[in-house]
């Protein structure tokens, strides 16, 4: 059921844990593997609502799993245009595809200059050696 | 480095199964291997085996035995006899509860007592100084490991004959003498196995032999909350009474023991909180020490695979304390919907 540990190069990081993947002017955003681990079987996502607005390094929703929940730093700025049901309906599905099924939102960027300040997969990498 | 955990005699069995180990009650222990869902579900359907070696066995011996214990515990012993054990409380003067513990008849001059591991020392203080010519109480915790077999095969897979709950005896399994205790914290069939802390990594592996799935506090937390029993610490400490947490039925108000008469007075008058079963009605994960409307508090919540929802025990004034009564319960700042349920929470006969 659970994912192997991976971090995709076409991915940008946030060192809360957090991905974008970056799509013309909208980007798609979820958790790491490091995150979904670290909590464990997710059971519920606190999801934004459509048209609400998300800051970068600001918290924009919850996941919660069986034995903790953590706030969902937001690494990019922008308005949320999608919202993915399947992650609310069956949260298992980000421990099962961070990167994939499991993504939490669609945004359309506010700033796309703030892309520049993210982590590429390396860098990320070595956050998650340091935890 | 932090006060150093100490650790049981299943440790590094544990570390080698790739358990995430995390501090609890001074001990270092195994939250979950492949997981909390799938463990409980293990149990609920087959068997899971948990190491719960860090709790306190005590010995209280003596002519005088009997004595000090109905003068201590809530429960009446006199309504049980040799190879027999009682679910009951270890009470302070105010009716609070000190622990919560089981006590094994051994012989009519001989007790052992399986207490909380958090509690251990309190309760052997509070033991200690009660005691009276002709009782001895001994801490005899460092010499055994304990493990809980639970689930609807648990004893079909051990090998053990059919026995009523709440009894024990003498067994071996697969050549390691130990004590099968008809007893658990999951709600299912099933025993806890009390043995030498020596022979403790056999039998775990034996057990494991069999087919039962190692299974960590994670999934034991949410079996026993599924089944409304109470924990220590988070729904009765010693500032609750067992009248208001609902446990009036262990305690026996027609003898003396400490807090008998603060309980009798909360009896007549009628708890002003009671501690509830409740399921979420909306998509939520209710949490110790979320507010509950009305003056009200959640004291263990998680989420519940077998129901698929949010379950939660939590005191709320009496007034709204009937089954099916509507509690909102503060998530985080948001307003989640809830309701009473009757015990236990989860019941197989519904689910099958």
């Amino acid at each position: 059921m659970a994912a192997t540990e991976t971090y995709p190069a076409d991915l940008k990081y946030h060192r809360e844990h957090d991905w974008a993947r970056i799509e013309g002017d909208e980007a798609v955003l979820g958790i790491t593997w490091f995150a979904q681990d670290a909590l464990g079987e997710l059971v519920h996502y606190e999801a934004p609502d459509e048209g609400s607005t998300v800051t970068k390094d600001e918290p924009y929703g919850e996941v919660e799993s069986v034995k903790a929940v953590s706030d969902v730093i937001s690494p990019l700025s922008g308005e949320v245009v999608a919202v993915n049901q399947k992650a609310v309906d069956e949260p298992e599905t980000v421990n099962e595809d961070p990167y994939g099924e499991g993504w939490l939102i669609r945004i359309r960027l506010g700033d796309p200059s703030e892309v520049d300040a993210l982590l590429d997969a390396e860098a990320y990498k070595q956050v998650v050696a340091e935890q | 480095m932090a006060q150093t955990l100490q650790r049981t005699p299943l440790h590094d069995l544990h570390v080698a199964l790739g358990a995430r180990m995390v501090p609890f009650a001074g001990w270092e222990m195994p939250v979950q291997y492949a997981g909390v869902i799938p463990e409980v579900k293990a149990v609920r359907t087959d068997a899971g085996v948990f190491d719960v070696s860090h709790m306190g066995e005590f010995e209280v011996e003596g002519p005088r035995a009997t004595e000090l214990l109905q003068a201590t515990l809530s429960n009446d012993l006199a309504r049980i006899d040799p190879g027999q054990a009682q679910y009951t409380l270890l009470t302070n003067e105010r009716g609070g509860i000190i622990d919560d513990l089981i006590a094994y008849e051994l012989d009519g001059f001989r007790y052992l007592l399986i207490v909380n591991a958090a509690n251990r020392n309190a309760d052997f203080e509070w033991l200690k100084e009660r005691e009276i010519p002709g009782s001895d109480v001994r801490d005899v915790s460092d010499a055994y490991g304990l493990l809980a077999v639970q689930g609807p095969r648990s004893i079909e897979r051990l090998g053990l004959p059919e026995a009523n709950a709440f009894t024990f005896a003498e067994t071996d399994i697969d050549g390691i003498q130990c004590m099968a205790n008809r007893t658990g914290y999951t709600g299912e069939e099933g025993c806890e196995l009390l043995v030498m802390a020596e022979d403790a990594p056999a039998l775990w592996e034996r057990v494991l032999g069999r087919g039962v799935v190692p299974c960590g506090l994670g999934a034991r937390d949410t079996l026993r909350l599924e089944v409304c029993f109470p924990l220590h610490g988070q729904d009765i400490t010693p500032d609750t009474d067992a009248i208001s947490a609902g446990l009036g039925w262990c305690c026996d108000l027609d003898k003396e023991f400490s807090g008998a008469q603060e309980l009798r007075e909360v009896k007549a008058r009628g708890p002003e909180r009671k501690l509830v079963p409740f399921v979420m009605d909306e998509k939520a994960v209710p949490r110790t020490g979320m507010p509950i409307e009305g003056g009200g508090e959640v004291t263990s919540g998680t989420h519940s695979p077998m129901l698929g929802r949010g379950i939660g025990l939590g005191y709320v004034p009496a007034a709204t304390a009937g089954v099916d009564s509507e509690l909102t319960i503060d998530v985080r700042g948001r307003p989640r919907r809830a309701h009473v349920v009757k015990r236990p929470i989860y019941k197989r006969e519904e689910n099958s």
